[in-house]
């Protein structure tokens, strides 16, 4: 009679890469997913906004998700893609700062550290062809300085005074390079509220995986501010002169 | 057992499928030169504005600088092209000698719907095998019209439209921008903002706007209306001066033996 195979879960190997099955590969499709995250450079600071949802495929399951972070007092973290993967990261970034400050050494976790460090951890999980499935938008002021990246699942790192993810990149961004690049430290909060809204709401025009509920967070010398939800304005009045597709 | 009768109308798929099974084995097959693109249009109070940048790529090769994408239906009707530029091009010129005579016909200025339904019933009768995405828009006894045509031949009616690997740059100009009954003015400027938009943050499209303006009873074709790619003046003229190029045979030894009179009567 043959043994009944019974593996105990700390028992079970994972496959190891051989001649016949090739690569170690992971089965990785993003299950819930954020859409599109936008942020740039103004006067004061970093402006950065996402809006409230979580799809679930075509689904818009949950409503309101937060996907802006901050991680301490100086950076702001933006997420789209697959929210499973964010929350681990989460998880990562919550016991660094524990460690950070368990140290006690009087030193603050700086945002261009914290773009180093998840830049580091997204091209490793690359590397061992196992991504965590998310572009990330950090922003924040290091000593004064200015500083917007953006991170994603290969582990592309990149700086630039205006930065969208997603369907932002097609949408949001000829918007933000116009009305942004070269104005970076001239644009009033104000002209930066209503560039910000003016991007989502085309977002929310085009995107069809998207919400007109939104959240809008800064980074200045006072802190991180991340705002409470709020609907934006949508005008549907061109439809009114539109009868049938030909004739 | 019925004999298998072959369609006399209609298109054969036949070579889809053998393309197909060349393509699983290995056979790479040529790419149609793509427009890339970014089109659009607008109406707007008197009539509506079509756009066009000048790019034609041949996959990551820019193949033609400063192509014309906006093509000439009728005298009240132009047509932007997205897509394969050989369908694009073969197809308006097909429709626009299709609506030519249909006006001698019926003894009218023709209507956009007429071309519409001319381009939509070609397209789908070919299931999406040719590829011409258009914005085509006119003029007519009945007013401004603006429609895009699908490759599939589907249609919409709408106020803005953009078409092209660009268009979701330039419906972004759009979304913001536009509202019913704009000036002439406004009108022109945001076509290019949105033309602009695609040109410099879509790698398909480039070069130069194109834009045409059409109104009742007056179309104007502003080719290269704007020139945000210029090539910087080169620094040094670098012409021979003449006679550094020797030859050997005068203007005169190069006329042929065969100078005798040629019989061209019937």
């Amino acid at each position: 009679m043959d043994p009944i195979e019974f593996r105990l879960p700390h028992t079970i190997q994972r496959p190891k890469a051989t001649p016949n099955h090739g690569p170690r590969t992971h089965t990785t499709r993003p299950i819930v997913t954020g859409t599109s995250v936008i942020a740039f450079k103004y006067k004061d600071g970093i402006m950065m906004a996402a809006d409230c949802l979580a799809s679930y495929g075509s689904l818009a399951r949950f409503r309101n998700e937060k996907r802006l972070m901050s991680v301490g007092e100086t950076t702001l973290l933006g997420v789209s893609g697959d929210m499973s993967d964010f929350q681990h990261m989460q998880h990562t970034l919550e016991s660094l700062l524990t460690q950070e400050y368990d140290m006690d050494d009087g030193q603050k976790l700086g945002t261009k550290s914290v773009y180093k460090c998840i830049s580091n951890i997204m091209y490793n999980r690359r590397t061992k062809g196992d991504p965590l499935w998310n572009a990330y938008v950090i922003g924040g002021l290091d000593n004064g300085q200015k500083m917007l990246g953006f991170v994603d699942l290969y582990g592309t790192t990149y700086q630039s005074a205006t930065i969208a993810t997603g369907f932002g990149g097609h949408l949001a961004q000829p918007i933000l390079r116009r009305r942004v690049e070269g104005r970076e430290d001239e644009l009033s909060e104000e002209e930066a509220v209503q560039i910000l809204d003016e991007c989502m709401r085309v977002l929310f025009y085009r995107d069809a995986r998207s919400l007109n509920k939104l959240r809008r967070a800064k980074v200045t010398a006072q802190g991180v501010e991340i705002s409470e939800p709020y609907m934006l304005e949508t005008n549907w009045s061109f439809a009114e002169s539109i009868t049938g597709y030909g004739s | 057992m019925a004999p298998q009768i072959e369609p006399s109308a209609g298109f054969k798929f036949d070579n889809v499928k053998r393309n197909q099974l060349l393509g699983d084995k290995g056979y790479k097959l040529p790419t149609a030169t793509k427009t890339g693109t970014t089109i659009v249009g607008l109406i707007y109070k008197d009539g509506l504005v079509l756009g066009a940048d000048t790019r034609a790529t041949a996959g990551p090769i820019v193949a033609d600088k400063n192509c014309e994408k906006i093509h000439y239906l009728a005298p009240n009707m132009y047509c932007c092209g997205a897509g394969t530029a050989a369908d694009t091009e073969f197809t308006t010129n097909m429709i626009s000698s299709q609506l030519a005579l249909h006006s001698l016909n019926t003894g009218r200025e023709p209507r956009v719907v007429a071309a519409m339904t001319m381009l939509k019933q070609h397209l789908f009768k070919y299931h999406g095998h040719i590829g011409a995405a258009l914005v085509l828009g006119g003029y007519d006894s009945t007013g401004p019209h603006l429609f895009t045509v699908y490759p599939h031949g589907s249609t919409d009616k709408l106020p803005y439209v953009t078409m092209g690997s660009g268009s979701l740059a330039a419906m972004s100009v759009f979304e913001s921008r536009w509202q019913p009954g704009m000036s002439r003015e406004e009108a022109v400027e945001m076509v290019k903002d949105a033309i602009e938009a695609g040109i410099f943050n879509d790698l398909g499209s480039g070069s130069n706007v194109d834009v045409c303006v059409i109104t009742k009873g007056n179309v104007e074709y502003l080719r290269n209306y704007a020139r945000p790619n210029e090539r910087v003046e080169k620094e040094q003229s670098y012409r021979f001066r003449q006679g550094v190029t020797e030859f050997y045979a005068p203007r005169a030894a190069r006329r042929g033996q065969d100078t005798a009179e040629m019989d061209t009567s019937a």
